[in-house]
C-alpha cells in the first residue's frame, strides 16, 4: 500500500520535473520582418474618406471581383467564432446595423460557433451546402483550423475573411487592422517615453496561445527589453475584472510601488487602476483600450495613459466589402485598416458619458439606425 | 444519494432507455418548428449529416464518460485529455504519413497513463474523484501549454481522410462513433468486467466483500475514459488539421460528456445506465444545436433554451422513479 | 494514544503536554494544516506579508465572495446534491444590478434586496425539480446554470449596461476607517464574518442542521424518521441561490461590471467545499472547514502569484497542492479510524 502511494506521488513529481524541462520549448511569437512592417503601416496615410476610417485602406492593392457580380436581392451568410467578449457585441451590433441599411441584402444568415473551431467548421459546411448563400463572410475562431472549411468554402462561393485571418489566398479579400505588434508597441513606446529612470512595469494580459495576443506582447516585451525596462512580471487575468484586481494587490503587497501597468486589452483596466486606489496608491502610467470606463476614468482622474485600438469598426468593412463584392466594383485586397489610437490629445473627442461601460470609441457606429439604444447607450 | 441499488443487468425488454422517447419528441419537434419556421429542410440528407458529424468528438469522450459514472466515479480531466492528444498526434505526425502508427501509439501510451493515475489516485489514495481528476486535468494542461503556445505540428492529408472522408452517405468519423458505441455496449453487456462495473457502481462495499477487485474495476474505467478522450483529440487534429492545446477546454467537453451521460439515464451515483443511453444524450444535443441553427436563433436565447430544455427532458422520464434523487 | 497513558501512569509533565499537543493535531481538521502550510509559502515568498495586517485582511477581502458562496454550497452537498448554478447566479445579479441601477442610484437597497429574492427562488426552484421531478441536481442546476446566464446575456444583449453605483459598491469594495482595534477594516470581511457564524449555528445548532445531515447520509431513513426531506432540500438549495447573490452583490462591488464575472465559480466553490473535507453525494461536511477552504484556495492563488511561476507551471503547482492536500485530509482520516 505505502508503496503505492509513494509511485503515484513520484509520477506526479515526474510529470512536474518533465514540465519545469519542456518549458523552454515555448515557441516564439516575434516575427522581427512583420514588427517592422506594421510600425511603418502605423505612419502610412490612408487612402479613402477621412470621416468614415472603416472604408479607408491602407497601401491598397485593388482587385478585380466582375466575376461575383449578382443581380440583387442578395442572401449573405455569417460564420461567426462567437459572442464571448464585449468588442465582439459591440461589433456584431455596428455589422447588424450596417445590415439594416442596405435594401440590397435580402437575408443575413448568421451562425455562432461559440468559440469552438470543431462547431465553427460544422457552421460554415452547414452554410455552404444549404446552397442559400451569395457570399459567405467569416470571422475565423482560430486562424490553422479554420484554413481547410475557408477552402472549401471558396470553392463554393465567394469568402470575405476578417479580424483573424486564415492561411490561404482563396478569400476575395481579408479585412484587418494593422495588426498585433502595432498594438502592442504602441503602449509600450507610450511607457518607455513617460517611465521615470529605474521604474518598473507590470504587464497584464488576457491569456496564452491565443496569436491577435501574443504579438501585442511580444512587441511590447521587446521594445522593454531595448529600453532596459525593468517588467516586475507578466501575469494572465483571463479578462476577468476580479482576478485582475487580485493580481495588482497581491503585486502591490509584495513590491509596494509600481510605475506602469502595460495591458494587452481594455476591458479589465479600470479594475486594476481600482487596486491602487483601494491600497491607497497614485494611479501609476496605464495603457487601456477605446472602452469607454477606461476614457472616463482617464479623463476624471488625470491619467498618464494611452489608449491603443483594435477597431470594431471592421465589422461594418465585413458588410460594406460584401455589398462591393456582390456588385462587381473594385475591392482592397488585403484591406487593411487604419488603427486609431486614444491620446491626451484627443481623449475629449471620443468621450461618450450616454455609452456603457464597455463600448468601444472606434464602433463606427454613430451614424446607424438605432445609435445609441442599440449599443445600450442613451440619447441625450 | 444512499439509496441501494440492485446491481443488476437491464432486461431484455427493457433494454431501450427511456431517453430514446424523449429523442424522438425533441426529433418530431423540431422538424415541424424548422419545416414550418426554418430555412432548409431538417430531414435533408445533408443535415442528417450535419448533425451526426456534430455528435461525433462529445459522442466519443461520453461513452467513455459512461464507464466512470457507472462504476460511481468522473473524470473531469477528459477535455485537457483531447488537448494532450491532438497536439501530440499531431506535433508527432508533422505531416509525414509514415509517422502516423507511431503517433498514436504514443498518446494511447499517454492515455492510458493517465487514466491509470486518475484511477490509482481515486482507489489508492482515496482522493476525491472530482478533485483528483480536476487535479490531473489542470497538470496535464499545465505542461501542455508550457510546452505549445499554439497550434503545434500538422498532421498528414491522408490522415485527415478520418475527418473529411465518407463510404457513401455516412463519413468515417461517424461510423468511428458507431463502432466506438457499439464496443461499449458489448463490454457492459457480454463481459465479465461490464457486470462487475454494474456491481462496483451500485455498491462498492458489497462488491469489495462479495470478492470483486474493485481497484481493478475503477483503473479500467478510468483507462477507457482517458482512451475515449484520446481518440477524440485524434479526430479533432485530423479534423482542424491540427492540435491546439485548448481543443479540449473551449468544447467543454468535461461537464458536456456528464451532461449527456445523465441525461441518458445514467445514475451519478453509479450502478445503473449504459451507453445506449449517452447515445441518446449525445443526438439530443445535436439536434437541439441544428434545430437552433436553421431557426437562426440567437445564441443567447439559445443559451436559456438548452438549459430549460435539458431540465424537462430528464423531468420528463425521471418524473416516475420512485427513488430518491439528489 | 489513550492506551499509552494507561500503561505509563508514571507520565511526566512533558510527556502529557506532547500527547495533548498530539491530541489537538488529531482533532483539529486538516484543512487547517494545509493553510497554516500555505501562509508559511506566503510568508517565505513575500517578506513584507506578515509585516502588516493589512495584507491578511486584503486576502480575506478577496476571499469573501466564495467564501460566502462555499457557505452556501455546503448545505447542498451536506445534504447529498450539487449547485452548479451559483456563478450563473453571480453573474445574473451583477449584470441585472447594473442595467436596473444605471441612472438611478437611490434604488440600491430595494435592487439588492431584489436580487437576493431573485436567488433564493432560483435555489427553490432547483430544490423543488431534483425533488419533485426527480431530476438528478446536478442536470437541475446545470440547466439551470445555461439558462440563468443566458438570460442575463440577453437582458443586458450581451456586453455590459450601464455601472454599479457607490452605493452598491460598498460592500464589496469599501473599508471603514476603523473596526475594533483595525484600521480601514472592509466590509466584506464583516459580511463574511457574520455570514459565517450564522451559517455555522444553522448547520451545526440547530434542528434544521440535523435534518440536512440526516437527508444527506440516507433520505429515505430521514423520511421514515419524521424530518419532511423535500422541505429540507428546498430549503438547502434557497441557502445556496441566498448566498451566491450575496456573492454577487460582494464580487460585483469588488471588482465591477462584466459580463463573465461569475465564471468557473461553481467548480471553485466545490473545491473548497471539498477540500474542506465536505463528502460529495451526502451526509458529511463542517461549515467552518467549508469557509475555511475557500480561504485557503484563495491564499492558495496569492501564493502562486507571489511566486511569479508561468501561467502554465502555476496550473501544474495547483493540481499538485489541490490532490496532496486532498490525499492528506484522507491519509489522516484513515489513521484516525
Amino acid at each position: 500500500m505505502k508503496n503505492r502511494i509513494k509511485a503515484v506521488l513520484g509520477m506526479c513529481l515526474i510529470a512536474l520535473v518533465a514540465s519545469v524541462s519542456v518549458f523552454g520549448q515555448a515557441s516564439e511569437f516575434f516575427d522581427p520582418d512583420e514588427f517592422q512592417r506594421q510600425m511603418e503601416l502605423l505612419n502610412v496615410e490612408p487612402v479613402g474618406p477621412a470621416d468614415q476610417p472603416w472604408l479607408q485602406a491602407l497601401d491598397p492593392n485593388y482587385v478585380s471581383t466582375t466575376q461575383y457580380a449578382k443581380e440583387p436581392p442578395w442572401t449573405i451568410c455569417f460564420s461567426n467564432a462567437g459572442l464571448f467578449n464585449p468588442w465582439r457585441v459591440v461589433g456584431y451590433e455596428t455589422m447588424m446595423a450596417t445590415v439594416e441599411t442596405i435594401p440590397e441584402i435580402a437575408e443575413f444568415i448568421v451562425l455562432d460557433a461559440e468559440g469552438r473551431d470543431d462547431k465553427q467548421i460544422s457552421d460554415i459546411a452547414d452554410l455552404v451546402s444549404s446552397g442559400d448563400c451569395d457570399l459567405l463572410i467569416v470571422s475565423p475562431n482560430t486562424t490553422a483550423a479554420l484554413t481547410p472549411a475557408v477552402e472549401q468554402a471558396c470553392q463554393r462561393l465567394p469568402v470575405i475573411v476578417f479580424d483573424r485571418g486564415v492561411n490561404t489566398n482563396c478569400p476575395v479579400t481579408f479585412i484587418s487592422p494593422i495588426g498585433g505588434y502595432a498594438y502592442g508597441a504602441q503602449g509600450a513606446q507610450f511607457i518607455v517615453e513617460n517611465l521615470p529612470p529605474g521604474g518598473t512595469v507590470l504587464a497584464l494580459r488576457i491569456s496564452p496561445g491565443v496569436d491577435v495576443l501574443e504579438t501585442r506582447w511580444s512587441a511590447a516585451e521587446q521594445i522593454f527589453k531595448e529600453a532596459g525596462v525593468r517588467v516586475l512580471g507578466d501575469e494572465f487575468t483571463g479578462d476577468d475584472r476580479a482576478t485582475t484586481k487580485q493580481i495588482v494587490m497581491d503585486y502591490l503587497n509584495r513590491f509596494g510601488q509600481i510605475d506602469a501597468v502595460w495591458m494587452d486589452a481594455g476591458a479589465t483596466t479600470v479594475a486594476a487602476i481600482e487596486a491602487f486606489e483601494d491600497l491607497g496608491f497614485d494611479i501609476p502610467i496605464f495603457v487601456g483600450e477605446d472602452q469607454q470606463d477606461f476614457l472616463v476614468k482617464w479623463a476624471e482622474e488625470g491619467l498618464t495613459a494611452i489608449g491603443p485600438s483594435y477597431p470594431t469598426f471592421q465589422w461594418r468593412t465585413a458588410v460594406l466589402a460584401a455589398v462591393m463584392v456582390l456588385s462587381g466594383e473594385d475591392v482592397p485586397s488585403p484591406w487593411r485598416l487604419p488603427q486609431p489610437t486614444v491620446t491626451q490629445d484627443n481623449l475629449e473627442q471620443y468621450l461618450q458619458a450616454n455609452m456603457p461601460p464597455q463600448h468601444y470609441a472606434f464602433c463606427g457606429c454613430e451614424d446607424l439606425p438605432g445609435y445609441p439604444e442599440r449599443w445600450g447607450g442613451r440619447s441625450n | 444519494m444512499k439509496v441501494v441499488v440492485q446491481p443488476s443487468r437491464p432486461q431484455l425488454w427493457r433494454r431501450i432507455p427511456p431517453v430514446y422517447v424523449i429523442l424522438v419528441v425533441i426529433t418530431v419537434v423540431a422538424w415541424i418548428l424548422v419545416e414550418l419556421y426554418g430555412r432548409g429542410s431538417f430531414f435533408g440528407k445533408e443535415n442528417i449529416a450535419n448533425i451526426l458529424q456534430r455528435s461525433v468528438s462529445l459522442g466519443i469522450v461520453s461513452v467513455g464518460q459512461t464507464f466512470t459514472i457507472l462504476a460511481g466515479s468522473l473524470d473531469l480531466s477528459v477535455a485537457n485529455m483531447i488537448s494532450v492528444s491532438a497536439v501530440m498526434s499531431s506535433y508527432i505526425m508533422q505531416g509525414d504519413p509514415s509517422r502516423v502508427p507511431f503517433a498514436i501509439a504514443t498518446v494511447v501510451l499517454i492515455g492510458v497513463i493517465v487514466g491509470l493515475v486518475n484511477g490509482l489516485l481515486i482507489t489508492q489514495l482515496r482522493v476525491n474523484p472530482l478533485i483528483s481528476t480536476l487535479g490531473t486535468g489542470l497538470l496535464l494542461q499545465g505542461i501542455l501549454s508550457a510546452s505549445f503556445r499554439n497550434f503545434a505540428g500538422s498532421v498528414p492529408e491522408e490522415f485527415q481522410v478520418l475527418a473529411y472522408g465518407s463510404i457513401g452517405p455516412i463519413s468515417y468519423s461517424v461510423l468511428m462513433f458507431i463502432i466506438i458505441a457499439s464496443i461499449g455496449v458489448f463490454i457492459l453487456r457480454k463481459t465479465r468486467f461490464g457486470a462487475h462495473l454494474y456491481a462496483v457502481g451500485g455498491s462498492q462495499e458489497v462488491s469489495r466483500l462479495s470478492g470483486l477487485r474493485t481497484t481493478r474495476v475503477l483503473l479500467g474505467a478510468h483507462v477507457i475514459a482517458s482512451l475515449t478522450a484520446v481518440i477524440t483529440g485524434i479526430y479533432l487534429a485530423s479534423r482542424l488539421g491540427a492540435g491546439a492545446p485548448w481543443v479540449g477546454r473551449d468544447g467543454v467537453y468535461d461537464l458536456e460528456s456528464i451532461a449527456v451521460v445523465v441525461i441518458g439515464g445514467t445514475a451519478l451515483a453509479g450502478g445503473r445506465g449504459g451507453v445506449m443511453g449517452t447515445v441518446a444524450g449525445v443526438l439530443i444535443f445535436a439536434i437541439l444545436d441544428s434545430m437552433f441553427n436553421l431557426l437562426g436563433v440567437g445564441s443567447y436565447l439559445k443559451q436559456v433554451l438548452r438549459g430549460l430544455i435539458i431540465i424537462a427532458a430528464v423531468a420528463s422520464y425521471s418524473i416516475r422513479t420512485k427513488e430518491e434523487v439528489s | 494514544m489513550a492506551k499509552l497513558q494507561h500503561e505509563v501512569p508514571q507520565a511526566n509533565a512533558w510527556r502529557t503536554v506532547v500527547t495533548a499537543i498530539g491530541q489537538i493535531f488529531r482533532w483539529v481538521p486538516p484543512i487547517y494544516f494545509i493553510f497554516a502550510a500555505i501562509m508559511i509559502g506566503i510568508g517565505l515568498t513575500n517578506e513584507n506579508f506578515f509585516t502588516h495586517y493589512r495584507n491578511t485582511l486584503n486576502l480575506l477581502l478577496q476571499a469573501a465572495p466564495l467564501a460566502v458562496l462555499a457557505a452556501g454550497q455546503l448545505f447542498v452537498i451536506i445534504s447529498g446534491g450539487f449547485d452548479l448554478s451559483v456563478g450563473s447566479i453571480i453573474t445574473f445579479v451583477v449584470l441585472g444590478s447594473s442595467i436596473m441601477l444605471s441612472g438611478n442610484p437611490e434604488a440600491t437597497y430595494w435592487v439588492i434586496a431584489m436580487m437576493l429574492g431573485i436567488g433564493i427562488v432560483v435555489g427553490l426552484f432547483n430544490g423543488a425539480v431534483t425533488h419533485y421531478l426527480k431530476v438528478p441536481s446536478i442536470i437541475t442546476t446545470l440547466g439551470m446554470m445555461l439558462t440563468i446566464k443566458g438570460a442575463a446575456l440577453l437582458w443586458s444583449g450581451g456586453a455590459p449596461r450601464g455601472s454599479l453605483p457607490a452605493a452598491f459598491r460598498v460592500f464589496g469594495r469599501d473599508r471603514m476607517d476603523k473596526f475594533l482595534i483595525w484600521e480601514r477594516f472592509p466590509h466584506a470581511v464583516l459580511i463574511l464574518a457574520g455570514i459565517g457564524i450564522v451559517a455555522t449555528l444553522l448547520l451545526h445548532r440547530t434542528n434544521f442542521g440535523k435534518q440536512v445531515y440526516a437527508v444527506g447520509d440516507n433520505p429515505r431513513a430521514a423520511a421514515l424518521a419524521g424530518i419532511n426531506v423535500p422541505l429540507v432540500r428546498m430549503i438547502c438549495f434557497a441557502l445556496s441561490g441566498l448566498f451566491a447573490a450575496i456573492a454577487g452583490v460582494l464580487l460585483g462591488g469588488f471588482s465591477g461590471v462584466s459580463t463573465q464575472v461569475g465564471d468557473g465559480y461553481e467548480l471553485r466553490a466545490i473545491t473548497a467545499v471539498v477540500l474542506g473535507g465536505a463528502r460529495l453525494l451526502g451526509g458529511r461536511g463542517g461549515m467552518p472547514e467549508a469557509i475555511m477552504g475557500a480561504i485557503t484556495l484563495q491564499a492558495l492563488f496569492s501564493l502562486l502569484n507571489n511566486l511569479g511561476l508561468p501561467q502554465p507551471l502555476r496550473e501544474a503547482v495547483q493540481a499538485v497542492i489541490l490532490i496532496s492536500a486532498a490525499a492528506y485530509a484522507v491519509l489522516r482520516e484513515r489513521r484516525k479510524a
